[in-house]
């Protein structure tokens, strides 16, 4: 070994943290490309972008353009309309609320909520149900047995339900609900998906041959396991999303949650002050809000059944 | 170390696997996997252990690599930095720094290899768990073995990743894995069976080359007689559990004498069409190896078995001369 020096290293002219940074990029565009295939992933990821734009675009306009006074989504008041809600006009493109708030302003508003409050909930629920997962499948035995009744027990639960049943109990704000429901499902079915394709990956002979090395329960977990089961964990992130949204809306619909504004309190509102059956003429009270919800859960169901397609080899066409 | 100490020493070696049936899991009986079996691998020879499917010869690899933990027995290994060890006991902290003198090659090169980490990873592994080494020592130790098992240059190899690679190509990062820790001791189950015709040649040689050139001793389980032939001086046969026959490799193809051996060996086909060959019956299929009848293991098959057989246990592995030992009433 003493003969090699570091010039001879067969040419590694590059640190090796450079080669690895590569590596990634590399492997990043070839999904991409692959991921570009499905249209339907792209459409998503499109209608994602334009929620991403309203999001930023809502600190910008009350810094610059909006009167706070008039336009601040939960305070504001507009003095100059005589009559609350007014119909959508120049000065209020999605008209005002009962309570003479902006729609628009709250719509903006509502999707920074909506969106940190989906991810979060992903990465709590992703973190839970790999971990647990890989480790019910890798020492199988009472801690597994443990781990997957209790997911039968979770999968049971009617989750809306439960949240309403908590809400008495513990003060939901957007952290506290994203963190239950993340706990929630990666208890529940995810980590009994995760668990079955750990399963499959426990048994390659590449783990025996770590073993083999010396490498302990942990190193084998960590740069084994884990790794080969990012794909289908970040695939259920996408899932976990738009049912953290789903549940923020119906909860915030009850008012349960100790929020300052989000869509589901949105239609609170409307509904609370008699406009929800009122008829057409006040449509503009619950659709916006309505409409995005429903654009945002199905923005991400569309990118994560594009990306199951990307990491899941068998349901490639061709 | 002389050429005729013995490295591996392995005594009595049981492993039993638990058979339960029904709702509530009840003990049905124990597969016998690998069953009180003894052999000696000299320093610098290799062993070949052949037999047909489920004969218990992967048990034996797994359970000399450690990676089962034999339920009766010992294994000793006489190793220049660790003294003789009986792997059948050693455990924790011990049992890692055995892992540097043993390794084992698996049979299958698409599975053996994680498909999400380069072949520099794959290969770094084995030193990075056992701590030798800073990181550019590694990385030359990494290097140095890519070159040997002929990944030339190793620079255009070190960061692909194995579905770059083609079978024989990854069988080589295999090999390279098992070796960069400097062991005297390799288990190869199997290697190139997965392997083409044309590359499984190619495999073999640079095995063979470099078990002299690195002073490695191989077990070689395969069900291929012609790959034993070629790759070992000591050939063992398996039948169920046991070693039906053990010998020098051209004295056992010459002149196989337990009526197993001679069957499977006649089974070998000849390329020639003239040739007639004998063809040396046995009859029936392999029992279950669930708790077999305290007789002969081959005797349900056996032609020439008689009542000797029937009434007495399996036969002892005895030295019929020059080395060549048998297991059999009959011989």
């Amino acid at each position: 070994m003493a003969e090699i020096t570091k010039s001879q290293l067969s040419g590694l002219t590059e640190p090796i943290w450079r080669i690895r940074l590569r590596l990634l990029r590399r492997s990043f565009i070839e999904n991409w490309r692959l991921f570009r295939e499905y249209p339907i992933g792209m459409i998503g990821l499109g209608i994602i972008a334009v929620f991403g734009l309203m999001a930023v675009a809502h600190p910008i306009l009350m810094e610059y353009v909006w009167e706070p006074r008039v336009y601040d989504p939960v305070i504001g008041y507009d003095i100059s309309i005589l009559a609350h809600p007014s119909q959508p006009s120049s000065t209020h493109i999605l008209g005002t609320d009962p309570l003479g708030r902006d729609v628009l302003s709250q719509l903006l508003y509502g999707t920074r909520f909506g969106f940190s409050l989906g991810i979060s909930a992903a990465l709590v629920s992703v973190i839970v149900s790999t971990s647990i997962g890989a480790l019910s499948a890798y020492y199988g035995g009472i801690v597994d047995v443990f781990f997957m009744r209790l997911a039968d027990v979770v999968i049971m639960l009617p989750f809306i339900a439960i949240l309403i049943v908590l809400s008495a109990l513990i003060e939901f704000n957007g952290l506290s609900l994203a963190l239950v429901y993340g706990i929630l499902v990666g208890f529940g079915g995810q980590t009994i998906v995760i668990k079955s394709q750990a399963l499959s990956i426990k048994v390659k002979p590449y783990i025996e041959a770590a073993r083999a090395a010396g490498g302990s329960d942990g190193h084998i977990i960590f740069t084994h396991l884990i790794p080969n089961l990012m794909p289908l964990s970040f695939l259920y992130m996408m899932f976990t999303v738009t049912g953290a949204v789903f549940a923020e809306a119906a909860l915030s619909f009850f008012g349960l949650l100790n929020i300052r504004m989000s869509w589901g309190i949105m239609i609170n509102t409307a509904q609370a002050a008699g406009y929800l059956l009122a008829g057409p003429e006040y449509l503009h009270l619950m659709l916006p809000a309505g409409l995005a919800i429903t654009m945002l859960c199905s923005s991400f169901y569309m990118v994560g059944r594009a990306l199951d397609e990307v990491v899941n080899p068998r349901l490639r066409q061709r | 170390m002389g050429e005729n100490s013995t490295l591996v020493n392995v005594v009595g070696l049981e492993k039993r696997f638990p058979v339960s049936a029904g709702v509530f899991g009840r003990l049905r009986g124990h597969i016998h996997a690998v069953d009180e079996i003894s052999f000696e691998i000299p320093s610098g020879r290799s062993l070949g252990l052949v037999g047909e499917s489920g004969c218990g010869k992967t048990t034996t690899g797994k359970l000399l690599a450690r990676l089962l933990d034999p339920t009766d027995g010992h294994i000793y290994l006489n190793d220049e930095e660790l003294g003789k060890i009986d792997l059948a006991e050693i455990r924790g902290q011990e049992l890692k720094t055995f892992r540097r003198r043993v390794q084992i090659i698996f049979q299958d090169p698409y599975e053996s290899l994680n498909p999400r980490r380069t072949i520099y990873d794959t290969v770094e592994e084995p030193l990075r768990v056992q701590g030798i080494g800073g990181m550019a020592e590694r990385e030359a130790r990494v290097v140095k073995l890519l070159e040997l098992v002929g990944l030339t240059p190793a620079s255009s190899f070190l960061f692909r990743f194995p579905h770059e690679l083609s079978g024989g190509q990854r069988q080589r990062v295999a090999i390279a894995r098992a070796l960069v820790v400097n062991p005297v001791f390799v288990i190869a189950d199997e290697p190139t069976s997965m392997l083409d015709v044309s590359i499984r040649i190619g495999v073999m040689q640079l095995m063979t080359e470099l078990a002299e050139r690195l002073n490695v001793s191989y077990l070689y389980i395969t069900h291929d007689l012609a790959v034993a032939r070629y790759m070992c001086q000591e050939i063992a046969v398996m039948y169920l559990g046991k070693i039906v026959e053990q010998g020098e490799t051209e004295e056992m193809i010459r002149h196989p004498q337990h009526p197993y051996t001679r069957a499977l060996f006649s089974a070998v086909p000849v390329p020639n069409p003239r040739r007639n060959r004998i063809a040396i019956e046995i009859k029936g299929g392999v029992p279950t190896p669930i708790d077999p009848p305290q007789r002969c293991r081959f005797y349900d098959r056996c032609l020439s078995g008689d009542d000797f057989c029937l009434n007495n246990d399996h036969p002892p592995l005895d030295d019929k001369g020059a080395g060549h030992r048998v297991a059999c009433y009959k011989v």
